[in-house]
């Protein structure tokens, strides 16, 4: 056993591939230029660098490269994505949709809209964490200017119907945002099928850098504009001043190339460890529940709960592994995860949930060393939980009164 | 976070887990906490009915390491004690012995609400118990 745990959160941040930091180096060193130098070779060869990049991202997404603006990252691309809109068609209404599930860089942007007369509506999820399109459509209104719909999810990594989103927004002359950073690099994103209008991804969950990040703003049918949320020197067509990161970006664009290349078999490869880890997991332990739809999912991610087994003590168990929970005991607020609450199974489920994210670097032997190691922390801790022997004793744990405290 | 060396000790080495039967008259059973909240203490405690004195303890805790901890700590503490000082344990010396961070402290109020909780419903069924005790002599 080495030093530090296996790494199995893949879905928080994921290592740099080597390849990508031997692409960096150069711009760290003789390569310096600033990108918006126009009269020197320093200069030029930042920008054709930049640029290189901004056609692998595209790429990846089956957008132009002209459509890509540099961000410091998704949460950035997501305030700017729909702050951006909101203000700019302002004049066309003041209505967004998004979800319940979304991540906290779309919720709570949309709260800080909210207060300044924007009305947002947070759209429910299903048990299986989908989006209901009828429920969509019904709350589609003459003054929705935007709909902001996650492409995959962080935690339960279901993917959305975004196509079927798409061809809806489009119907209606809606804008289409979606927050791809789980989905991006793990599963094709196609911006012009899926009538994409607006997509944040991030660098250092595909394999790449920290503080980069990307928003692909859609040029043509139609051609949206961005009020920017940054005053300055007018980069990135207006949209997003500030000099540009130019290691980070080729960081970025190279990791977009590598995931665009190897995804076919990598994604096969992901689902086989992802699949083979639920297996041995749902097969030798009773009450353990999938978080989620298995029907439409990333091939890399797993969230389980182990019922009557509470998830801060299930980490501590198997302290030589990375993964994280639902628990509120894990989190910073000491709730337990709005995501999971959001699927309406109760909060018990969000306590005792793991979240598992399979990641490139990861081999076969790791993921067996896992399913042994959760398998025997669940059984010991199930040992110790008066829940898991009131339940055995046939006690419906739904009729007892609990002091809840 | 870190955990302390003794909620790690206790976790890694639970002491006295277990169930004691439940309908023993000289066994009171506390059972604190929710499901939805995160965390359930059950601690029960048999005591001689001759002396008062609580000669076994047992737990299971379904909550975070600190939640297991705690109570492991609180069955080590009962044995031995009578039931009125077994009432006297406080929150704050678990939170003390255990170093437990503020956001745990929740943790110890349960383990100290379960030994009450204990110690209460052993002190009732020996409040039902004795008239009947008398009722035989007469």
């Amino acid at each position: 056993m080495s030093a530090m745990p296996i790494y199995l959160d893949n879905h928080a941040t994921t290592p740099l591939d080597p390849r990508v930091l031997d692409a960096m180096i150069p711009f760290f060193k003789e390569q310096f230029g600033n990108a918006a130098s126009r009269n020197h070779a320093f200069g030029w060869v930042a920008e054709e660098a930049v640029e290189k990049s901004r056609q692998q991202i595209a790429s990846l997404i089956g957008a132009t490269a002209k459509e890509i603006i540099f961000t410091s990252g998704a949460t950035e691309s997501n305030n700017l994505a729909i702050k951006g809109v909101a203000e700019m068609y302002a004049e066309r209404g003041n209505h967004i949709i998004t979800a319940a599930t979304e991540h906290k860089a779309i919720l709570d942007t949309c709260k800080r809209l909210e207060k300044n007369g924007i009305r947002v509506t947070y759209l429910p999820v299903q048990a299986n964490g989908l989006v209901d399109l009828d429920m969509l459509r019904e709350a589609l209104t003459g003054k929705t200017i935007l709909v902001s719909i996650m492409y995959a999810n962080n935690e339960i990594g279901v993917v959305q119907p975004i196509g079927e989103i798409g061809k809806l927004c489009k119907e209606r002359g809606i804008l289409l945002h979606t927050d791809a950073v789980q989905a991006a690099g793990k599963i094709p994103v196609d911006v012009l099928a899926d009538n994409i209008d607006l997509l944040s991804l991030s660098g250092h969950k595909l394999y790449g850098p920290k503080g980069v990040g990307a928003l692909y703003v859609r040029r043509r049918s139609p051609r949206v504009q961005l009020t920017a949320q940054m005053d300055g020197g007018g980069h990135e067509r207006g949209m997003r001043s500030g000099t540009l990161n130019v290691p980070g970006i080729v960081g970025l664009g190279a990791a977009c190339e590598i995931a665009r290349q190897e995804m076919p078999e990598e994604s096969k490869r992901m689902a086989y460890l992802r699949d083979k880890l639920k297996d041995r997991l749902m097969a030798e332990l009773d009450e353990t529940f999938i978080n989620g739809t298995m029907e439409s999912r990333l091939p890399n991610n797993l969230n389980i709960s182990f019922a009557y087994v509470e998830g801060e003590s299930l980490l501590m168990g198997i302290n030589d592994v990375a993964v994280s929970s639902g628990s509120a005991c894990t989190s910073a607020t000491l709730e337990p995860s709005y995501v999971l609450k959001a699927l309406g199974a109760g909060d018990e489920i969000a306590h005792s949930s793991i979240r598992f994210g399979i990641g490139r670097f990861n081999t076969e032997q790791e993921v067996d060393y896992v399913a042994g190691k959760v398998i025997s922390v669940v059984k010991k801790l199930r040992e110790l939980s008066p829940l898991y022997e009131m339940v055995k004793e046939g006690i419906d744990l739904s009729k007892v009164e609990w002091t809840a405290h | 976070m870190a955990y302390s060396d003794k909620v790690l000790d206790h976790y890694n080495n639970p002491r006295n887990v277990g169930s004691l039967d439940k309908g023993a008259a000289n066994v009171g059973t506390g059972i604190v906490g929710a499901p939805e909240c995160g965390d359930v203490m059950k601690l029960q405690v048999r005591v001689n009915d001759a002396t008062g004195i609580i000669e076994e303890a047992k737990f299971k805790t379904f909550g975070c390491g600190s939640a297991i901890a705690s109570s492991s700590l609180a069955t080590e503490w009962l044995k031995g004690k009578t039931v009125d000082e077994a009432l006297a344990i406080k929150n704050t010396d678990i939170v003390n012995e255990l170093s437990l961070p503020p956001v745990k402290i929740h943790c110890s109020v349960l383990a100290e609400d379960a030994i009450k909780a204990a110690i209460t419903d052993y002190k009732t069924k020996q409040g039902a118990a004795q008239p009947a005790a008398e009722a035989l002599k007469a």
